[in-house]
């Protein structure tokens, strides 16, 4: 196996684990932290295909990994500032009991 | 395939595996910053310095901590009577087996044309900042732009206080 399709399966892992937890956890910021594992399962996918693509010195999948982490920055901010909000409002972070839409 | 990897391999699929499956809360927030830091070594053991020392700012530093605030704000950390999972767990669960399947399947369908070992890259800082700076202007700009929005935008939502009788 080349060191490459590691890398891959390993980062596919670690999607899936990011994947099943964010479907199955009742909790909302761990919800959120499930998404982060996705993100930073693609992030690893883009740094191994630049390390062991054929023009690594394009920087290509480098910068694309890099604005990646800057948005999932952002992500994470903005998310764990709307479950505070909706802590404020319904004194819980359970998502099961979250099933109306009317404020 | 070397040691090195199996070694960063096992530490950050554990770590994530403890993030999504420990009961409480904080211990998840910490299990995830384990998670963060294997990613960050497994960048730098592919050669991506700056990338592997971003990861270790941006996650560690400052996503981490935003985690471990918002749990500690929501009183998260109790575990409810009924339960961390959803009561759809078990078909969450086969969605993600599902998709580990059809990924893992394509990568080892892909293995043999995949690209081997190859020398290391050599890339400096310069480059990268060079490389920002000139090509990449107007995507550091517009990243900017969503960061100050985002940061705004999450003190707006979080600080929004209704009036009224609790």
């Amino acid at each position: 196996m080349t060191p490459l399709a590691g890398y891959l399966l390993v980062a596919a892992l670690l999607f899936s684990i990011g994947l099943a937890g964010a479907l199955t956890r009742r909790n909302a910021i761990l919800v959120l932290i499930g998404i982060e594992l996705m993100l930073n399962a693609a992030n690893l996918n883009l740094i191994a295909f630049w390390r062991y693509g054929p023009h690594p010195e394009a920087l290509t999948g480098m910068m694309f990994a890099i604005f990646s982490i800057a948005v999932a920055a952002a992500e994470a901010a903005v998310g764990l500032g709307l479950v505070i909000q909706i802590h404020r409002h319904a004194h819980t972070t359970d998502l099961d009991q979250m099933n109306r839409m009317k404020g | 395939m070397s040691f090195v990897f199996y070694v960063l391999a096992a530490l950050t699929v554990a770590g994530g595996l403890a993030a999504m499956l420990l009961k409480n809360t904080v211990h998840c927030a910490l299990a995830l910053t384990v998670a963060f830091a294997g990613l960050a070594l497994l960048f730098l053991e592919l050669d991506a310095q700056f990338a592997g020392f971003a990861q270790i700012l941006v996650y560690i530093g400052a996503v981490a901590i935003l985690v471990v605030f918002a749990i500690l704000l929501t009183r998260g950390s109790e575990t409810p009577k009924d339960g961390v999972f959803s009561h759809t767990w078990l078909a969450g669960l086969a969605v993600a087996a599902a998709v580990f399947a059809v990924l893992g399947w394509a990568v080892l369908q892909a293995a043999p044309l995949l690209p081997g070992a190859s020398p290391a890259p050599v890339v400096t800082v310069q480059q990268i900042g060079d490389a920002l700076m000139g090509r990449y202007v107007l995507p550091l700009e517009i990243a900017g732009v969503l960061l100050t929005a985002a940061m705004i935008g999450a003190v707006i939502v979080a600080l929004h206080e209704k009036e009224g009788p609790k």
